[in-house]
């Protein structure tokens, strides 16, 4: 007969808000060395392979980087629709699809060579992104239909689209069946920024640069305004005269063509052509590395950082203790829901109700007495 | 049992603080409530009334100080404790679901599982008892205000408290509505239950309240008998000095001059089934004149001033027209730009973002109107401008707040609909349109606004008001129109207009037979 209720705080601490994603890791920390435990590893043995082996070496934070461009460039975008009140929940399929719009020049005009042929596959990438973002926002501002579903099932069209192409039509008629494009050429290949050092090319780069732009947008400028009051206030917003509808395709098309601007530099830059997968779930980590973030673009660059460590970490365990890199995903999974949790009661406290019943407080008693009195 | 308890103290606060940051928002509170009275609490806006009210129902911890019910120390750590321990509230601002019934609403908020059908005819039994007559089975969303305000007086009394907390109660109220509410708040009193009741309007508490304890800037500067007092002392007390009467000086040649705002045969369709169609509305207001729309809330006023302002588009462009322009097809922005400001009712999230800035919510009505000004080269916000302007308007309306540019939500409701109403007046409009400028504002504040938006229309400005509150449009208005059920009547001059002629068009009355009815009368 007990029931759990959130009650709002009066006030939120702002100590607390601060702390939380540090008060989230240290949590999900604790919770990976019991889950470690239990398979049989030493917690301490582990997370030493997990979290520092990974990054001892310069040729390890190149990787790093990389995984990381892609969560932050995808993750500001989204931070965008967050702060906005629009829950664009299908960056993986823009992801997808500025990937193979950026694709076009290389796999079906490889002849074409030359300076301008990277900087073309960069925006066609942001406009395939931006595009397919377009849908769920059409869908929302003429027919009213929830975002987060319509985003989401479209990621499944992409997934399922890309390998329709890879097998199908965009197949290198020599790569012996695999399913696969050519391999992209010199002019279409996003140089690395240290070739001596490691693999990191411009994306990360792209990514620290979108980051610092939405970061004064969301904070200097009218639109980023915009942006918040519609979000906290939608009819203080109509007041202000700014538009939900526009806001909509705004935060879709911005966080779509960043999402697509990710996925060409990661095909361009990291894997050199077109395959069925080309993702290991960034656009929905990204979504994580948002909220990790405080939804702060200078946040998210570090939150990226850390999430691109637990894809790291996963490969390194793989190899090192036989555990599976699905390892990644459960460090993900605890991660979000610590900080959602810690945000949740930041807000709210948790209270016992049925306990009262049970165990009469001194207000029941109270209002016991008066009556007692009157029965004598 | 040591003492006969008759006419003891049912509720003694001593000492009672609360402190946020650097503001002690109640300074060692001293409050004493007896059985069977009706306690008024009276303060400006900002004095404390709603921080303290807040500690005696649970909802905020107290920083020190002590709480005896019925002569034992309490701690009142929830609403829940509160309501456990007898102590029962009518809030300002209802807390309703419009798509359920009243008994539904009621259910909700009792919690003990027991069936719809009898708490309906509890509250049906309850209500009729008390002379507040209840369908219990009414959808709320076809109440009006009053009826509304039942509902949550009864949710209240079903769970027979001994002490019932009402904040502003008649401020939503029709004058004949408020006399019923005073007749069942002295029956309450007559069955020895105890009120503590706020208000702003100094004539009820002087009609109605047995003491008052007066709060100013946190603490208590004085305990009184309101019936030994006049209405000037009690709000001397409340503001420290004299409140400056309104003055408004008469317009001369106002029949010659330009009408700035025209409203041509506007109609409106019910955008939701709860809200009110408006009926070929029309109305001029020149410049130089202030012209008063009075009405029950719910009659097509919120919808009124929506498409006045320009957040629903009419499809006649020729319908609202400012300064001589067809407005009628512009957005919000447009009709800024040509010259007018709005107010609307509703301060938070609507007239404000509650949890932005003061100075980011100056920008929210006027980042077009003075976009030179305030937005820079490609959009960005030249915030220095925008704090200065903001700060400029905080120290013209007198704003009091705890910090230098706090969040709109950290205000009192008096002090952020003067932020709220200078952050227009501001501008200069020449067109301004305001939707109840003193809901839930005090005295002093009140008069300020009052005062403000007079001088706006003498320096030639067309200044229209809507406004429940008979007492303020007959201090502001050159004229006053009736909203009924989504029709006006012709404005009439304030020279003619009398309470009764106005009430009679508030419940309805055909406009052409308002005289006629009242010599029937």
């Amino acid at each position: 007969m007990m029931r759990l209720e959130l009650v709002k705080r009066p006030q939120r601490s702002a100590l607390f808000s601060m702390l939380s994603p540090f008060i989230a890791f240290a949590l999900t920390i604790i919770a990976g060395a019991i889950m470690f435990a239990l398979l049989g590893v030493n917690p301490l043995t582990a997370f030493r392979i997990y979290f520092i082996e990974p990054v001892s070496q310069v040729w390890q934070l190149h990787e790093l980087a990389i995984k990381a461009a892609p969560l932050i460039l995808i993750a500001v975008g989204l931070s965008v629709c967050y702060k906005a009140n629009i829950w664009n929940i299908g960056a993986e399929g823009q992801f997808i699809f500025g990937a193979i719009f950026g694709s076009i020049i290389p796999v079906l005009f490889p002849q074409f060579e030359g300076p301008l042929v990277l900087p073309l596959m960069l925006l066609l990438g942001m406009v395939g992104g931006a595009a397919y973002a377009a849908i769920p926002a059409l869908l929302k501002t003429r027919f009213n239909t929830n975002e987060i579903l319509t985003s989401l099932m479209l990621v499944y069209v992409a997934q399922l689209f890309l390998d329709w192409l890879v097998r199908g039509p965009w197949r290198d008629p020599q790569g012996h069946g695999f399913p696969q494009t050519i391999q992209f050429g010199d002019a279409a290949t996003l140089p690395q920024l240290m070739p001596d050092a490691g693999r990191a090319n411009w994306g990360f780069v792209f990514a620290l640069l979108a980051a610092v732009l939405i970061w004064i947008l969301m904070g200097r400028m009218l639109k980023g305004f915009e942006v918040r009051v519609l979000g906290s206030s939608p009819r203080a917003g109509r007041f202000a005269g700014f538009g939900l509808s526009r806001m909509v395709f705004f935060a879709f098309l911005l966080s779509g063509a960043l999402a697509g601007l990710a996925g060409i530099s990661e095909v361009s830059g990291a894997i050199g052509q077109l395959q069925p997968v080309i993702s290991p779930g960034y656009g929905f980590t990204a979504i994580i590395v948002a909220f990790l973030g405080r939804l702060n673009p200078l946040g998210i660059i570090a939150a990226g950082l850390v999430l691109a460590l637990t894809y790291l970490g996963g490969e390194a365990v793989q190899s090192a203790l036989g555990i599976s890199d699905k390892v990644a995903r459960v460090f993900q999974g605890m991660l979000l829901f610590f900080v959602l949790g810690c945000d949740t009661l930041i807000h709210y406290r948790i209270r016992l109700i049925g306990l009262a019943l049970t165990k009469p407080d001194g207000a029941a008693k109270l209002e016991a007495a008066p009556k007692l009195k009157e029965a004598r | 049992m040591s003492a006969n308890h008759d006419g003891a103290n049912l509720l003694e606060v001593r000492g009672l603080t609360k402190i946020f940051g650097t503001l002690t928002a109640c300074d060692h509170i001293d409050l004493n409530i007896a059985k069977g009275e009706i306690h008024a609490l009276l303060g400006e806006n900002g004095a404390g009334k709603s921080t303290l009210v807040k500690m005696l129902f649970g909802s905020l911890e107290p920083n020190s100080g002590e709480i005896f019910w019925n002569g034992q120390a309490v701690r009142i750590t929830s609403p829940g404790a509160a309501k456990k321990l007898g102590i029962g509230m009518v809030f300002q601002h209802f807390s309703l679901f419009e798509a359920l019934t009243a008994a539904e609403n009621i259910a909700l908020s009792l919690d003990d599982g027991s069936p719809i059908s009898s708490i309906a005819a509890k509250a049906r039994a309850l209500s009729y008892s008390y002379g507040l007559p209840l369908d219990p089975e009414s959808l709320v969303g076809d109440l009006s205000v009053g009826e509304r305000q039942r509902i949550e007086i009864i949710r209240c009394l079903l769970q027979t408290p001994q002490l019932i907390i009402l904040d502003e109660p008649t401020s939503v109220l029709t004058p004949q509505e408020a006399d019923k509410l005073f007749e069942t708040l002295e029956r309450l009193r007559s069955e020895g239950k105890s009120i503590l009741y706020i208000s702003h309007r100094l004539e009820e508490v002087k009609r109605i309240c047995d003491r008052a304890t007066v709060l100013r800037h946190g603490k208590v500067v004085g305990h009184c008998n309101p019936r030994e007092e006049t209405a000037a002392s009690l709000a001397r007390m409340m503001v420290g000095n004299e409140v400056q009467a309104v003055v408004r000086a008469p317009v001369e040649g106002i029949e010659t001059a330009q009408p700035l705002l025209e409203i041509r045969s506007l109609s409106r369709k019910p955008a939701t089934p709860f809200s009110i169609p408006l009926k070929t509305i029309s109305l001029n207001v020149r410049a130089g004149e202030v012209i008063g729309i009075a009405g029950v809330a719910g009659n097509g006023q919120g919808e009124f001033f929506e498409s006045v302002s320009g957040e629903v588009l009419q499809q006649d462009a020729a319908s609202v027209r400012i300064r001589g322009k067809d407005a009628g097809g512009l957005t919000i922005t447009g009709r800024r730009l040509l010259g007018a400001a709005f107010v609307p009712e509703e301060r938070l999230g609507h007239g404000a973002a509650p949890r932005m800035k003061l100075s980011e919510n100056l920008l929210l009505s006027r980042h077009a109107t003075d976009g030179r000004a305030f937005v820079g080269a490609g959009g960005m916000v030249k915030s220095g401008a925008v704090y200065a302007a903001s700060q400029r308007i905080i120290e013209a309306m007198d704003v009091r707040k705890s910090a230098p540019d706090p969040e709109a939500a950290a205000l009192s409701g008096g002090n952020l609909q003067k932020f709220i109403v200078g952050r227009e007046l501001d501008r200069r409009p020449s067109v301004m349109v305001v939707n109840q400028p003193t809901w839930g504002v005090d005295a002093g504040a009140a008069a300020h606004i009052r005062q403000a938006l007079i001088e706006l229309s003498r320096s030639g400005s067309a200044v229209l008001v809507i406004s429940q509150d008979l007492d303020e449009l007959f201090e502001i208005s050159d004229a006053i129109a009736v909203m009924h059920n989504g029709e006006l009547s012709k404005p009439m001059p304030i020279a003619e207009a009398t309470f009764e002629k106005v009430g009679l068009l508030m419940g309805g009355a055909e406009p052409g037979h308002a005289e006629h009815t009242l010599e029937t009368a």
